[in-house]
């Protein structure tokens, strides 16, 4: 069977993928930003999903206001870069699933989750960015991807709550398919971060300590923080985490973090990034001395000083 | 109509988009979103009132849209990631704008951000409501009150 074995969070600052579009990684205030994604590019490596599902929002790129789906599972063979009134971003064409895309699906309908069906969408750095912290910069992207499209836009996104409980619904969606794949999945946005308005600039990089510390420790604390607070402690965009509960809701209650990053500013916003693992299955077809691996690279991560340069 | 009060509303400096924000602004954000071409964006920038008839918008949004006005582009019912599309038309980034909006100069406001951002401490609500479970007192009038400015 499929299986989920471990969840990627990172944000997608756009501005992240322009400074690697436009070759400034090495600049002081970008170095700061990429080399905490180094390990995780590592790590991505070993980890070689066979699938990667990645939920992102659509930031008027594939929808407008005239189509506002809460939940859009991408279902097509292949998603071009959306032309984001700069040009589409120079990277490869995302592959899809959708075989297993289109299980999942029927698979989360049926659970209660209407989702809409995309067969035609394209995807904008909220989906692209994240890839290139994880993947790097290839010629073809390492594995096929679904997109899994958040309205976080237009007020109210879904709930944490409902957040949560899609991502348990997509796990045993993935557990009921019957090749062997390994899925990771993906959440994006956040961390804290406002960009409209008087009160843009607002950074809350206790707020989001915690979160980071819940997400692996404690995440059913996490479901219940209300639109209001994400908004008034996070930034009214900050309340994108959401999206990061439903890489949560997919994985095991109980998970080994395995990686963590926390850097502010990439431009308006704190850029926040976790990897969790679930727990070792023991018929897990993970190469032997990969256990070994973990634990080393868990190791460094402790070692890690965490770049938190307020709070 | 006047817009009915949310809780939300008491997050100073801050227009949620919701969907009475929505139902107003849909002329601005699709004026916007027309702007994703190229040949649109030549259209408006030959004649920029000209180009604004071809949709639904009120004078007031007209006129904050011809003003570059972000702040009550937002409060008319603009969203953030459609005017970001005329910010980019101007040739502005996202961090361009949020200075804009905040009454910095652009200086300004890239050292507040590499300083750690605008802090939450006194930002968090306009009636001194800190707190979800605290006390609550009058709001102030919704459409006019500026926000503190960190």
């Amino acid at each position: 069977m499929a299986r989920i074995t471990a969840g990627v969070a990172s944000s997608h600052v756009p501005a992240i993928g322009a400074a690697i579009d436009n070759k400034q990684t090495e600049e002081p205030y970008w170095k700061r930003v990429f080399s905490g994604f180094e390990k995780s590019k590592e790590w991505m490596a070993k980890a070689k999903p066979d699938v990667a599902i990645v939920v992102y929002n659509d930031h008027a790129s594939a929808f407008s206001v005239e189509i506002v789906p809460t939940f859009a599972l991408g279902c097509a063979a292949e998603f071009p870069p959306a032309d984001e009134g700069w040009g589409p971003r120079p990277v490869p064409t995302v592959q899809g699933h959708p075989e297993l895309a289109s299980h999942i699906a029927q698979s989360v309908i049926l659970d209660e989750f209407d989702l809409t069906i995309c067969n035609k969408m394209e995807v904008d750095h909220g989906l692209t960015v994240p890839m290139n912290l994880l993947f790097g910069s290839p010629k073809e992207w390492p594995c096929p991807v679904i997109p899994l499209a958040v309205n976080v836009v237009l007020y109210p996104p879904p709930t944490a709550h409902r957040c949560y409980m899609l991502g348990k619904a997509i796990r045993k969606a993935v557990e009921s398919y019957p090749k062997d794949l390994n899925v990771v999945i993906f959440g994006t946005g956040g961390m804290s971060h406002q960009i409209s308005g008087p009160r843009a600039g607002l950074i809350n990089s206790k707020f989001d300590k915690a979160f980071l510390d819940n997400l692996s420790k404690d995440p059913k604390k996490l479901t219940r923080i209300s639109h209001l607070e994400f908004m008034r402690e996070a930034g009214a965009e900050g309340i994108e985490m959401v999206m990061w509960l439903i890489m949560r809701g997919a994985l095991d209650d109980k998970v080994d973090e395995v990686y963590r990053f926390y850097t502010v500013p990439a431009s308006n916003t704190a850029v926040g990034h976790i990897i969790l693992e679930n727990k070792r299955k023991a018929a897990g077809k993970r190469p032997a001395g990969k256990v070994a691996k973990i634990a080393k690279i868990k190791r460094a991560a402790a070692r890690k000083t965490i770049d938190i340069r307020r709070g | 109509m006047a817009r009915k009060a949310q809780d939300y509303d008491d997050i100073p400096g801050t227009f949620v988009f919701d969907a009475e924000r929505s139902r107003e602004g849909y002329g601005i954000n699709m004026f916007c979103m027309s702007l994703m071409k190229d040949e649109n964006r030549k259209a408006f920038k030959a004649n920029e009132a000209e180009y604004l008839k071809k949709f639904p918008l009120t004078p007031e949004q007209a006129d904050a849209i011809l003003k570059r006005d972000y702040n009550r582009m937002l409060e008319l019912g603009g969203n953030i990631y459609f005017t970001a599309k005329l910010g980019a038309t101007d040739g502005h980034s996202f961090r361009h704008l949020a200075a804009v909006m905040t009454g910095s100069t652009q200086e300004d406001y890239a050292k507040m951000m590499l300083d750690g951002g605008r802090s939450v401490e006194g930002n968090r609500s306009r009636s001194g409501r800190d707190k979800p479970a605290g006390k609550t007192k009058s709001k102030s009038k919704t459409s006019k009150s500026r926000s503190k400015r960190g």
